[in-house]
């Protein structure tokens, strides 16, 4: 019986020959990553193992994104130790004005590689799964055994395969290629399981819309998102200094959960309505739904590619004049180049705020937080109850596109109604 | 393990961390503290109107959402004795058993139970016990592997093992 990437990655980094959906198995990381909400208790738990030294300082990354710049002092008192132990200890850590977004970071920085086993203290290290890792969350107690041991222990998820076929329309992004998948699958339709994306569409897909992809697979239950790294995946690895990696492909008798075929032919710009990511419609069918504030940015939407989208929107247009919108770049590096490329002095011109790369507003943290009964539109990754502020506010999750449409309408609009 | 007896509050189905512990007051590490806003934003009332030693029992994919292990600890900390779903999001689960919350996967405690119920659940069989109704429910035993964290006394105490195992 032949394995899927998502089994071989595992079988690889336990020392096995092939692993079994079902089987726990022990295996080798290659990378540990935490942000300042999960690394500051993981220090804690890891001072406790008795005998505990880290495995490999170079194999494990902190990066303060949540709360940072730090936005009160109790956020400054977390950040302070994490990076006094990160400074202590000699592992890999990126200081505010050097960062970003962990999960736009880390790739940009070429620390994760095709055939990877990374695991994060956060929920969104699936993102990976883009490059063609296998990359999971996990809390702050196994980052702390993790960083410890250089192994983690895994339940092999069974694979979901999607089937990406047909023409996309213009506009349509891998954000909402994504929002109608969940839309599909459930927001637990991948419960404990890998999902597979695959089909004639995908190789037509960036990166960054890859990584959009990858990075929701945990708002349909997924364990971890995937791609087969192809050419493209590998010279982005290549060009971020990746200098050895492994490509993987699902054998052609892999044995899959579940085949999901998908033909996007037809499928409009997403929007998904409040309280949860799977509450997917088409741009055509929202309705009249004005908005307070959008958000283009966070680890799901804060690439290049991301900003180009919406300044091509915003191009010439004025943001509505009672809606805030904010831009957050994902990393420095983005954030320099849309001002090479002028993107931020077109954000500017139209009324939108730009803030330096946060989490911020994504997890109601700071930045941009909601008043009862505001509603925003984000190209964010979850519109929970409460998420981005008051439990009576609303979070729409769209593209950048949509987003940005919207933020000149005042209310939920598609990027050809403007 | 000893039995664990005690009142329920039920939940629906995607209780989200974000709702169990609110992303705004995750810049703390003070557990104690983070307990006090235990499920405030789907019950702002949670912890003043629970008892230690009471149950959470809710529907499918309990703890969806992020990865923050201050979820299962603002539930152990607001002293909530055992959390019963009919699933729980991997995440969660996994968190909950590193840091040891007792937690329950049962396929029809949910439907079988009112809240304000009492439930008696034996750990080491697995059995729910509705007191109230008089009935009985089964859960998923632990994986081996997991029975096998727990009796090392949580993660920690695996990871230790596993070291002196390594010299």
């Amino acid at each position: 019986m032949g394995m899927t990437i998502s089994e071989k990655i595992l079988a690889a980094h336990a020392g096995k020959d092939s692993v079994k959906p079902g089987e726990i198995i022990s295996a080798r990381v290659d990378l540990v990553l935490a942000n300042e909400l999960s690394a500051a208790p993981a220090i804690e738990e890891f001072e406790k193992i008795k005998g505990a030294r880290l495995f490999d300082p170079q194999k494990i990354v902190m990066v303060p994104d949540h709360f940072t710049p730090n936005k009160d002092i109790q956020s400054a008192k977390l950040a302070k130790q994490v990076r006094e132990f990160a400074y202590a200890q000699g592992v890999l850590y990126y200081e505010v004005g050097r960062a970003g977004i962990e999960h736009v970071l880390l790739p940009e920085k070429g620390l994760v590689a095709p055939g990877d086993l990374v695991v994060g203290g956060d929920s969104h290290t699936c993102t990976y799964g883009a490059m063609g890792a296998f990359a999971t969350g996990i809390g702050a107690t196994d980052v702390a055994v993790t960083m410890a041991l250089g192994e983690v222990w895994l339940k092999v998820p069974s694979t979901i395969k999607l089937v990406y076929r047909g023409h996309l329309r213009k506009w349509v992004s891998g954000k909402d290629l994504m929002i109608y998948t969940i839309g599909k699958l459930g927001v637990d339709g991948a419960r404990y399981q890998a999902l597979e994306f695959t089909g004639e569409i995908v190789s037509q897909l960036s990166m960054a819309d890859r990584f959009t992809m990858a990075n929701m697979a945990i708002e349909a239950g997924g364990k971890n998102g995937i791609f087969a790294a192809d050419d493209k995946a590998v010279a982005y690895a290549k060009e971020a200094g990746v200098k050895s990696y492994q490509v993987y492909q699902s054998d052609p008798d892999a044995a899959y959960a579940q085949v999901v075929e998908l033909d996007v032919t037809g499928v409009e710009p997403q929007v998904a309505f409040p309280h949860l990511p799977e509450n997917a419609r088409p741009i055509s069918k929202v309705g009249d739904v004005p908005i307070d504030q959008v958000v283009i940015g966070s680890c799901t939407n804060g690439r290049l590619e991301d900003l180009r989208v919406a300044a091509e929107i915003f191009k010439g247009r004025k943001v509505h004049p009672r809606v805030r919108t904010i831009i957050i770049p994902g990393t420095q590096k983005i954030y320099l180049e849309a001002l090479r490329e002028r993107l931020i002095e077109t954000f500017i011109e139209a009324g939108c705020a730009v803030s330096t790369p946060t989490c911020g507003p994504c997890l109601g943290g700071h930045m941009g937080i909601l008043a009862e009964g505001e509603r925003c539109v984000a190209t964010t990754n979850r519109n929970f109850v409460g998420r981005m502020g008051h439990t009576k506010s609303e979070v729409y999750l769209a593209g950048p596109a949509v987003a940005a449409a919207s933020a000149i309408a005042g209310r939920i609009a598609g990027p050809d109604d403007v | 393990m000893d039995k664990i007896r005690g009142r329920v509050w039920k939940f629906g189905k995607n209780v989200d961390t974000d709702v169990i512990i609110p992303g705004r007051y995750c810049n703390s590490i003070d557990y104690d503290e983070l307990a006090k806003h235990c499920m405030e934003d789907i019950d702002p009332d949670f912890v003043r109107k629970m008892s230690s030693g009471d149950i959470i029992v809710a529907d499918t994919n309990f703890g969806c959402g992020s990865s923050r292990e201050v979820a299962p600890l603002a539930i152990k900390h607001a002293k909530v004795a055992a959390v019963v779903a009919t699933s729980f999001a991997r995440i969660f689960y996994r968190n909950s058993i590193n840091v040891a919350v007792p937690i329950f996967e049962s396929e029809d405690a949910w439907a079988g139970t009112d809240e304000g119920d009492e439930l008696e659940i034996d750990p080491s069989t697995g059995e729910i016990r509705n007191v109230t109704k008089g009935r009985s429910f089964n859960s998923a035993p632990f994986p081996e592997f997991v029975q096998q964290i727990m009796s090392s006394g949580g993660l920690v105490g695996y990871a230790e093992a596993r070291l002196a195992a390594q010299q």
